[in-house]
């Protein structure tokens, strides 16, 4: 287990030093950031002396090298727009994304289960077919399609939401600026997760049917049915629980899509969030910012899937954790 | 029982008409860098300082200047202009406003990376009495007056010795603001929302505007702006994309207000890189193969005024004569007599984010193009990349937009065409490395140049010769497009240098 253990540091930070060297190497390939920093009358001259001021003139092993010894102390340098450090300013934001995530779970979690289950024990249903047929639809549409059509429909005809922002938000202990504790926040989140879900959704509910339909074939539960089990009980007790399991890992390596699609549905719904601040720093071209922003989202996949792995050694011991995963 | 009831009630609603304030909320495409107005000569920086600070004077909807925290101005001799400022005008912090406040600012303007190009022109501020400044400059400037709506005044005492201008970094001045305008900064997110208030004790009593407190979200994409106007979350928004003006227009309970815009957009085709391009027929040709006016009603759906010079028709340098022309067989028998009738490769570039529909112009151009053989790799990029392949002069043709600063046609000529001189900055964006002596010295004369008459006519000579050189491409200027809800009255404030007057915005109640 510690030989695993080891090895699995080692991995990430062999990891992390590819996604730090990739985040780097982006940054020429941005546009130049003195450009968006001057107006347009500012003479290439005083350009040039900014640059060098910058070290934006040296040579890519040089910055790279002064960026790493930064990055170690955990400084991913500071952001040209905010003016404060990059890893501030995007852990600031971070709690916005992490509720809409959340929400979006949610969401998928109380819509697709009994989704997904209705259309395994019914498969031939026409509310099982219909449901089939608009998740196959829902795999195809573009979430900014999907955006788009609700901020028309509840925010522009109907009146019922708010089409951007964040709204108010409650401070939580000092710690967290939340928007899920009051009206204001909530109705501001109700169209931004409720269009990440739709984008998510549909995998979800044939996932969750293709499981639990191989799973109601199996020798257990034609057991439970002859030991007189109520319907019930079957279904949401004893196959459910084993669906889930295959639903969880796969929905862990959803998470990536999840990350992707918040950049998404932030900028479309300017959701003052991390993946609306990558946009609109690459925009911007603040440099430092997007790097530090490909660091923290490396960092977080990195440690997820370590976590995961360890998780799976714990919870099922016949993996034998020192021949695997590396 | 009942009576204190009604008594409450009443209380109640009392209080309601008291604390129930106007509140504007606007989301434009920009916002500030920085609170630091000298940190750059951006129209996000120059809104801003119309919000919070308040110009010596600013330019009204008649292109007249109107006298601001300067009340009146007179030259007293070739070189210097005596400004008289407005007494009993305080900043945000209580500390009243005077003639030194005005001596350090365009001290400090000076010193600006952004803006001491402009003020270069100054020599000195001397300070005569506590309301009065002489503003001294290098030689004779007739755009003395335009170079000073630049000027905004700053709280002396509060900026004092920790005013560095820093781009990159944080100052005290990019975090705290302090000025005499009609708002106060009250709270700011950093490209999410930014808060202001009414200044209780702002000077101008006679302005119409009943603001008292003013949202502005910068939102940058072109539908999330409208759906926020059309739902109903924003009052005030700008910019609208060509293709949802017709939309806009016809929703109940919204306007649209457009002005034609000053800023000119044009192409460059690079002489020192193409010989083809050093022949006068061939850029002729290329002129004439460009149907500005299509473009115009095409793409920009009428939104924009098709060009055949740089200047404006309000500014001194417009020709009147000079029309944008559209001849695709004169163009073709230019080229054949330029003996390229089997045409030949061009690269092109443009940006594909800074202005209005800008990527689909140059397709169309492209296709104009291929109509006398000449065959376009179009490439197009966003803002950032763009301007970098621009300082490079990385394509034979290549797309730019320019304001001038001074409203005058002379700072487009310097930036556009001038002869390209690295240390005066001179020429900075000709990327058609185009250069012409008798123009060069045209722009330095008229720059100098008082007397209006002659003046006219050095810059007007200019127009002239870039026309006969066919130097350039002109292709449109855009016109700016606000829109709003019907009970803000922007048509007032709005203007075609894109600052509007926020201060003097009335809105029915």
């Amino acid at each position: 287990m510690l030989i695993f253990l080891f090895r699995r540091l080692l991995q990430a930070c062999f990891v992390m030093m590819i996604i730090s060297v990739i985040s780097f190497a982006v940054q020429d390939k941005l546009g130049d950031p003195v450009q968006q920093m001057v107006g347009m009358t500012v003479s290439l001259e005083e350009r040039e002396q900014l640059r060098n001021e910058l070290g934006l003139n040296d040579s890519f092993i040089s910055q790279y090298w002064r960026f790493a010894k930064g990055a170690v102390r955990g400084d991913l340098g500071t952001s040209y727009y905010y003016k404060e450090p990059a890893l501030d300013v995007i852990l600031k934001k971070m709690p916005a994304t992490l509720e809409l995530a959340f929400c979006a779970i949610i969401i998928i979690i109380v819509v697709a289960t009994p989704c997904g289950v209705l259309a395994a024990i019914q498969p031939k249903h026409v509310l099982s077919r219909l449901l089939m047929f608009i998740s196959s639809v829902g795999l195809s549409v573009p979430i900014f399609i999907v955006a788009i059509l609700l901020v028309y429909v509840f925010a522009i005809e109907l009146n019922m939401a708010p089409s951007f922002g964040r709204g108010q938000t409650t401070d939580i202990l000092g710690l967290w600026q939340s928007g899920i504790f009051n009206k204001d926040g909530l109705q501001h989140l109700v169209l931004p997760s409720l269009s990440l879900a739709i984008a998510l959704m549909p995998i979800f509910v044939r996932l969750i049917r293709a499981e639990m339909m191989e799973i109601l074939q199996s020798e257990y539960i034609r057991f439970a049915w002859s030991k007189g089990l109520s319907a019930p009980r079957i279904y949401f007790v004893h196959a459910l629980k084993n669906t889930m399991l295959p639903v969880i890992t796969v929905g862990g390596i959803q998470a990536g899509t999840l990350v992707a699609y918040t950049i998404l549905t932030e900028t479309i719904f300017q959701w003052p969030g991390m993946g609306f601040l990558f946009m609109d720093a690459v925009s911007r071209v603040d440099t430092p910012l997007v790097s530090a922003y490909l660091i923290v989202v490396g960092g977080m996949f990195v440690v997820t899937n370590t976590l995961v792995d360890l998780i799976y050694g714990l919870v099922n011991p016949t993996v034998r954790l020192a021949s695997h995963g590396l | 029982m009942r009576i204190p009831v009604i008594i409450a009630c009443c209380l109640g609603l009392f209080f309601c008409q008291i604390t129930r304030a106007t509140t504007l909320n606007m989301a434009f495409d920009a916002d500030p860098v920085s609170l630091d107005p000298h940190e750059q000569l951006s129209e996000g920086t120059l809104q801003f300082s119309h919000l919070v600070f308040d110009p010596l004077l600013r330019w009204n909807q008649n292109r007249q200047f109107e006298a601001r925290l300067a009340t009146h101005w007179e030259r007293i001799n070739s070189h210097t202009t005596r400004f008289h400022l407005r007494k009993d005008v305080v900043f945000r912090t209580g500390h009243p406003f005077s003639a030194k406040d005005v001596v350090y600012t365009i001290e400090r303007l000076k010193t600006s990376p952004d803006f001491r190009a402009m003020f270069d022109t100054v020599d000195s501020v001397v300070k005569i009495d506590d309301y009065t400044v002489d503003v001294h400059t290098t030689y004779t400037n007739p755009l003395i007056l335009n170079i000073m709506t630049y000027v905004f005044p700053m709280d002396r005492v509060f900026y004092q010795n920790q005013d560095q201008i820093v781009k990159y970094g944080e100052t005290f001045a990019s975090r705290h603001v302090s000025g005499t305008g009609p708002f106060v900064l009250k709270n700011r997110e950093l490209g999410s929302r930014m808060t202001l208030e009414r200044n209780p004790n702002y000077w101008d009593t006679e302005s119409p505007g009943n603001v008292d407190q003013i949202t502005i979200t910068p939102i940058r994409a072109d539908s999330t702006r409208l759906a926020a106007l059309l739902s109903g979350d924003v009052d005030f928004i700008f910019p609208i994309s060509p293709i949802d003006i017709e939309r806009t227009k016809s929703i109940p309970g919204l306007q649209l207000v457009t002005l034609p815009h000053t800023r000119i957009l044009l192409l460059h085709m690079n002489q020192s890189r193409r010989p083809e391009l050093q022949d006068i027929r061939v850029r002729k040709a290329i002129n004439l193969a460009i149907n500005q006016s299509l473009i115009v009603e095409k793409i920009l759906k009428g939104y924009a005024t098709p060009a055949g010079q740089l200047s404006p028709d309000r500014f001194l340098g417009h020709v009147n004569q000079i029309k944008p022309e559209y001849d695709l067989k004169k163009a073709q028998q230019l080229m054949k007599q330029a003996g390229y009738e089997k045409g030949f490769r061009l690269s092109m570039m443009a940006p594909n984010n800074r202005y209005i529909n800008d990527e689909k112009v140059a397709q169309a151009i492209a296709a104009m193009l291929s109509r006398i053989n000449i065959t376009v790799d179009l490439k197009t990029l966003p803002k950032a990349q763009y301007f970098k392949a621009f300082d490079n002069r990385s394509a034979d043709i290549m797309m730019i937009g320019w304001q001038s600063d001074t409203m005058d046609s002379n700072n487009i000529f310097e930036f556009i065409v001038a002869c390209p001189d690295a240390q005066s900055g001179l020429g900075a964006y000709n990327a058609s490395e185009y250069c012409n002596a008798s123009i060069n010295s045209d722009i330095r004369q008229a720059n100098r140049e008082m007397n209006p008459e002659r003046r006219l006519r050095l810059l007007q000579q200019i127009e002239q010769t870039l026309y006969n050189d066919a130097a350039i491409v002109p292709l449109y200027w855009q016109h700016l497009t606000w829109a709003a809800k019907n009970k803000v009255k922007i048509r007032a404030i709005v203007n075609e240098q894109n600052y509007p007057y926020l201060g003097d915005l009335f809105i029915e109640e």
